[in-house]
């Protein structure tokens, strides 16, 4: 509990940020103005900054956070990776021997 | 004869240090609920092409309501974080009010999703229809189902504070709910950007 991460500014900012960050993508899901590609892509560039942050400004997670919260993140991060990893690697390998 | 001072008597309260060792505690709990939403995802991904005989994603999913459930949480997110900047600054009644908005915004975001969930069910699209609307339900589910109990978190902690005060370890529950609420906020991009979005475009 940061006095810093509790400031109306920081809460504010945070909030303009992620509104801007959830209207892009479904602005240009709701007009199809791009190719489905590129749409994929701008889709997962705002949800990876949304949740940052998300992270930042909202559950106040900066420099002075304390080390064993970061290494929290950072070991449920690689659990994540492992696991999400491996099933969609598996599952998807077997769907496309199973073709 | 010693004298009696019932200011001494008792259990001291917790310290800051316990408090701040909740905290973590609380991240820990946090970073669990946060792999198995992942490995949630991850079904789904697996899952979604497993339409069987029922409605494909784009035949159930609705832009505008998802949209409207969207920035019910968002909205609730930040007057969330004004009744812990409230909690930090001593300020009760603001405190209490700013809880009572996120409740309202909160009810706003369940009750759009109890209807999306009933409208499916009732057009043949309920869980047991398909892979795909199993994984759906389940994952959208759960985050409906912790949102849900952050709800009821933040009566009982409405309560708190109007009953005991603002003293500090009711600060600190409430800073721990705050990062639950915030939390959830952080699900619900992955939902709308992984679930409901490549629905629509595929």
């Amino acid at each position: 509990m940061h006095p810093q991460s509790h400031s109306a500014k920081r809460l504010i900012t945070g909030f303009i940020l992620a509104l801007a960050l959830t209207l892009i993508p479904f602005a240009i899901v709701w007009t199809m103005a791009f190719p489905v590609e590129l749409t994929f892509g701008i889709i997962a560039l705002c949800a990876l900054v949304q949740v940052g942050v998300h992270l930042h400004y909202f559950l106040g997670i900066d420099s002075r956070t304390p080390i064993e919260n970061v290494l929290a993140i950072c070991f449920a991060g690689v659990l994540i990776f492992l696991m999400v990893g491996g099933t969609l690697w598996i599952m998807f390998d077997l769907y496309e021997r199973m073709m | 004869m010693s004298t009696y001072s019932p200011k001494t008597t008792g259990s001291p309260g917790p310290t800051e240090e316990t408090l701040d060792i909740r905290d973590l505690g609380f991240w820990l709990y946090l970073m669990t609920d946060a792999i198995i939403f992942s490995l949630l995802f991850a079904t789904y991904v697996v899952m979604f092409q497993n339409t069987a005989t029922g409605p494909l994603p784009i035949d159930v999913f609705d832009i505008k309501h998802v949209f409207a459930e969207t920035m019910f949480l968002l909205f609730s997110s930040v007057t969330f974080g004004f009744a812990s900047l409230a909690s930090v600054r001593e300020h009760k009644s603001q405190a209490v009010f700013w809880l009572i908005v996120t409740i309202v915004l909160g009810l706003g975001f369940i009750s759009l999703e109890v209807i999306e969930f009933i409208g499916m069910i009732e057009s043949g699209a309920g869980p047991q229809t398909s892979g795909f609307l199993t994984a759906f339900f389940t994952l959208v589910g759960t985050h409906g189902a912790h949102v849900s109990l952050g709800m009821i978190g933040i009566m009982v902690m409405i309560f708190q504070i109007l009953i005991k005060g603002l003293t500090s370890p009711v600060k600190s529950r409430l800073h721990r709910l705050g990062m639950f609420w915030h939390f959830l906020d952080i699900v619900w991009i992955g939902i709308f950007s992984i679930v409901y979005m490549p629905g629509w475009l595929i």
